[in-house]
């Protein structure tokens, strides 16, 4: 009895320690129980954390014999070496291959049993050979090209020009951003601003930002926004962008000015093609404050929106021209300071532009 | 006609220092067997090779490209079995460079990857590789520095068994790559940064016969069900033996010969779907190996890997064509026995749309049912412990199952006979082994991000953990591929056998297995060649974004042994 109790005990062991050590979340952290040998030998940990030779050894052994007695159930048998298999999972009655999926060996020890033979000898096999000095620049530049590069755009999303249909002044609005870095961790500028041609500059921002993945599709981002028009004023900016289900892209930032004003803006737009080329991309812009802010015409609550078409030709994918309507309406309070001051609220615009990246 | 097939030619002097970008003999359709003309052939005990940049153009495209003794492909290194040779490679680059003996056995240190196997081969430097050729089949070699495989530095290896092969009169390599004329750096850079840049066949909103709810589904997991290949027809002219579509390359036979093919998918990130139409053939080796005969009309053969077929073609012309898995252009030759004539290349398929099956779900669509979309596609308790789920990881297959049986996407319904891994037998017994410890490996990605993974884990977060096999340990080796990719996975130094159905003594030995999307491969290894060993997807970009690890097989030899 003792005997079969024993090693199932070992095997559970393991797994409980895999568990615990799926949360360590640092990307180099090898599980204690697939690495916890390899470490040991090549005298990475120090000894206290490292088992006993003679503990572990018999250890492993112990598993076949687990192996051996399990066999005779055949269910057994998939719980100690399939564990977390999603082919063992229930699904297998709608295979039309069944018996084809199970390719487990009966018998065979499970991953983490690495013969004590492979962990002997130095840490890099060409080290005996062409010696450490001559390698360690070669393996240094593996890295590099594997997986280590860096990289980075500057992607104009609209450069346009904008034409009221009630018959004011034809403006302009700028929308940059750009981000250079590895796969997780970057450095993101963007830059916005809008004027009417001909007269000054109404508003331009810039932000500075590092960019850091939470998850495959979503960055958060933080960092500082500087007003250049129509004051100068900076914020601290938090933020997340990225792509949402069913492939929208959203940019949305909370901003603290200089001020104490606290204010948020989200973006969302998505593209849909009509043929490879032409692409048409609805998009919408939502502003918000948290309090009134006098000096800038705004109140307390959701301050503007402004939903847009834009139809894109994309004559190659780093330059497309475009042409577009958006709709513009300040709301709120926001909306009444805008009346109160005789100005429209709202209105309609015609866009030409272009949308290009580097 | 006269045939040789066993003649040898030494290596041509002055090769090496051959600056002008002409095709090599081979290239331009001379027959193996009229070996003679010998220019682009380099065989014998010491063999000279030389890299070098120039230009090339095929069709209406050209530019740079990293020639090997002045052609691309470079040259065709052929050895026999038995004899010991010595290749001496300068790089005249002015970044580092390397060759690969892609399905050689080689002791570790010649088998060619900077930073794994040998330091590399600075600028302006000759480095010797010298080894005993122990084996016979089709194989090839190509850069492992960089990107340089892409532009033009790889070619074809051809070992002649030490006992005369009866099984055909005449003799052809059929290489299959890419060329573009964008440099491979800012390929890299589009894929990082540009929404499927060479991608011009994804879904519109009135193309295709998918179902507005699936659309949906598609869309919600942030999947395009048109993600057949990274890089496409929209850059890449498909090149056989280095010549575009517009090169009219001719392969000339006289009826009734039995023509072996010996076809290797030298690109660095294609599958090609090969047929003759009209002419049946003979799969004789699979990565070098001889297989039992199966007769087949069309085969996939994935990035790195070669097969081997006869075919015996009637009197005529016919388009030899290597189709672009994702249908976006297509290599074509003229396998012909009236010099001239050029045949007329069957017209491209329709584009493959990804199924179900290819996300690692059944396919319940095809039972009628429609409540699948309840499978959470990023469930982490389908992987082991592992495995790190982290921003690299857009997707875990939920129901994996084993597709050794699939011939390849957009082949599942074509009407003749296609190859399929499960078609494959060793055709000589492999030695009786019992597997000593099963291992599984994922295959992880993620497209937005263009990162890919094993495990999770990008090459740079396991450069000082290597996958470890005690010599002489058999491995069970599960694969499991929870992208939407098909990636054809390489282990360095060894021939492994797919556990494809075959019974155990004959089950096929490959150096490549592709993985098809959402799909399992099972592999098992005697991991009896010491040393380090590289172990990736061999497409290119995919390995250069991480999709690599270091295999060890311990102990080493003592250096005096070595």
């Amino acid at each position: 009895m003792r005997v079969v109790a024993l090693p199932l005990v070992l095997l559970s062991a393991p797994l409980a320690a895999q568990d615990h050590a799926g949360h360590a979340g640092h990307s180099a952290e090898p599980t204690p129980a697939a690495q916890e040998p390899d470490h040991c030998a090549m005298g990475h940990l120090p000894p206290e954390k490292c088992p006993p030779k003679s503990e572990a050894e018999p250890a492993a052994e112990m598993d076949h014999s687990a192996m051996n007695h399990a066999q005779m159930d055949q269910s057994e048998m998939d719980h100690s070496t399939m564990d977390h298999s999603a082919t063992s999972q229930p699904s297998v009655d709608h295979s039309a291959h069944g018996a084809m999926t199970d390719k487990s060996a009966p018998g065979a020890a499970p991953e983490s049993a690495v013969p004590p033979r492979a962990l002997e000898g130095p840490r890099h096999a060409a080290d005996l050979i062409w010696g450490e000095s001559a390698m360690a620049p070669s393996r240094a530049q593996l890295a590099h090209e594997n997986g280590g590069m860096k990289t980075g755009m500057i992607m104009l999303e609209r450069l346009e020009a904008r034409v009221p249909t009630d018959g004011g002044d034809t403006g302009y609005v700028w929308d940059a951003q750009g981000w250079y870095g590895g796969d997780l961790n970057r450095f993101v500028f963007k830059s916005e601003g809008e004027g009417v041609f001909g007269a000054e500059l109404e508003d331009a921002e810039i932000q500075a930002l590092y960019s850091r993945a939470i998850g495959p599709f979503f960055d958060l981002q933080a960092g500082v926004r500087y007003d250049i028009e129509p004051d100068s004023r900076a914020h601290a900016v938090i933020g997340v962008q990225g792509l949402a289900p069913y492939m929208f892209h959203v940019d949305g930032a909370v901003f603290l000015s200089d001020q104490g004003d606290l204010t948020a803006r989200i973006e969302g737009e998505y593209d849909q093609k009509i043929t490879q080329r032409l692409i048409l991309q609805p998009r919408v812009e939502l502003e918000l404050s948290a309090q009134d802010i006098p000096e800038r015409e705004i109140g307390a609550g959701l301050t503007k929106v402004e939903p847009g078409l834009r139809l894109r030709y994309e004559f190659t994918p780093e330059f497309a021209p475009y042409v577009g309507v958006e709709y513009e309406a300040k709301l709120g309070v926001t909306a009444d300071i805008a009346k109160a001051a005789g100005e429209d609220p709202d209105g309609l615009k015609l866009l030409v532009g272009l949308r290009a990246w580097f | 006609m006269q045939i040789n097939r066993r003649r040898f030619i030494t290596s041509t002097a002055g090769l090496a220092a051959a600056t002008s970008l002409s095709m090599p003999t081979w290239a331009k359709g001379g027959s193996l067997t009229h070996a003679k003309r010998g220019f682009g052939e380099v065989s014998g005990e010491d063999i000279r090779l030389a890299i070098a940049n120039h230009h090339f153009m095929t069709g209406g495209r050209s530019g740079h490209a990293v020639a090997v003794n002045g052609t691309v492909p470079g040259p065709l290194v052929r050895l026999r079995e038995g004899q010991n040779v010595k290749l001496h490679v300068t790089n005249h680059l002015e970044e580092d460079s390397s060759i690969h003996w892609h399905g050689l056995l080689v002791p570790f240190q010649f088998d060619g990857v900077p930073g794994v196997s040998f330091p590399g081969i600075k600028p302006g430097e000759t480095f010797t590789y010298e080894f005993p050729i122990r084996q016979s089949g089709t194989y090839w070699w190509h850069s492992h520095s960089g990107l340089q495989e892409q532009a033009g530095h790889y070619g074809p290896i051809v070992v002649e068994s030490a006992e005369p092969d009866p099984r055909y009169d005449r003799d052809y390599v059929v290489l299959l790559s890419e060329f573009t004329p964008i440099h491979p750096h800012q390929i890299m850079r589009k894929l990082k940064v540009g929404e499927h840049y060479f991608n011009r066949q994804m879904q519109t909103a009135t193309d295709g016969d998918m179902s507005g709810e699936m659309r949906r589904m598609w869309g919600e997991m942030r999947m395009n069900p048109r993600d057949i290949s990274d890089v496409t027809g929209t850059t890449y002219t498909y090149l056989i033996n280095g010549h575009g579509p517009a090169d009219d390359l001719q392969l000339e036979f006289q009826p009734g010969e039995r023509v072996r093919l010996r076809v290797i998918n030298g690109s660095a990130m294609t599958f090609f779907n090969v047929r003759i139409p009209g002419v049946p053939m003979t799969v004789i080796q699979a990565d070098g190996q001889d297989v039992a005969d199966v007769e087949v009309d069309e085969f996939q053969i994935g990035v790195a890997e070669t097969y081997d077929v006869i075919v015996t073609p009637p009197a005529g012309s016919h388009a030899l064509v290597a189709e672009a898995m994702d249908r976006s252009g297509m290599g074509v030759t003229s396998l012909t026995s009236h010099k001239g004539h050029i045949a007329t290349p069957p017209a491209l398929r329709e584009p493959v749309t990804l199924s179900m099956t290819d996300m690692g779900m059944m396919d319940h669509s095809a039972h009628g049912g429609g409540g699948s979309m309840d499978h959470s596609m990023r469930d982490k308790s389908a992987v082991p412990d592992d495995v790190k789920v982290g921003p690299g990881v857009d997707m875990i297959a939920p129901m994996p199952m084993d597709r050794m049986d699939f011939p390849g996407l957009g082949l599942e319904t074509v009407k003749h006979r296609v190859l399929r891994y499960t078609d494959l037998k060793a055709k000589r017994m492999n030695p009786h082994r019992t597997v000593d410890r099963e291992m599984e490996i994922h295959l992880t990605g993620n497209m937005e991000r263009y990162m890919w993974s094993f495990d999770g884990k990008k090459f740079t977060a396991v450069t000082d953990d290597p996958i470890r096999f005690g010599f002489d340990e058999r491995v069970r080796v599960k694969l499991v591929n929870d992208t939407m990719m098909a990636h054809p996975i390489h282990l360095h130094g060894h021939f492994f056998e797919l556990v494809n159905g075959a019974d155990h003594m004959h089950q096929p030995l490959k150096h490549t297995v592709v993985v098809q999307p959402g799909g399992n491969a099972t592999f098992d290894l005697t991991a009896n060649e010491p040393g380090d060993w590289a172990f990736h997807c061999h497409l290119l970009f995919h390995m250069h974004a991480g999709m690599m690890q270091v295999v060890t097989v311990r102990p080493f030899p003592a250096p005096g042994e070595a």
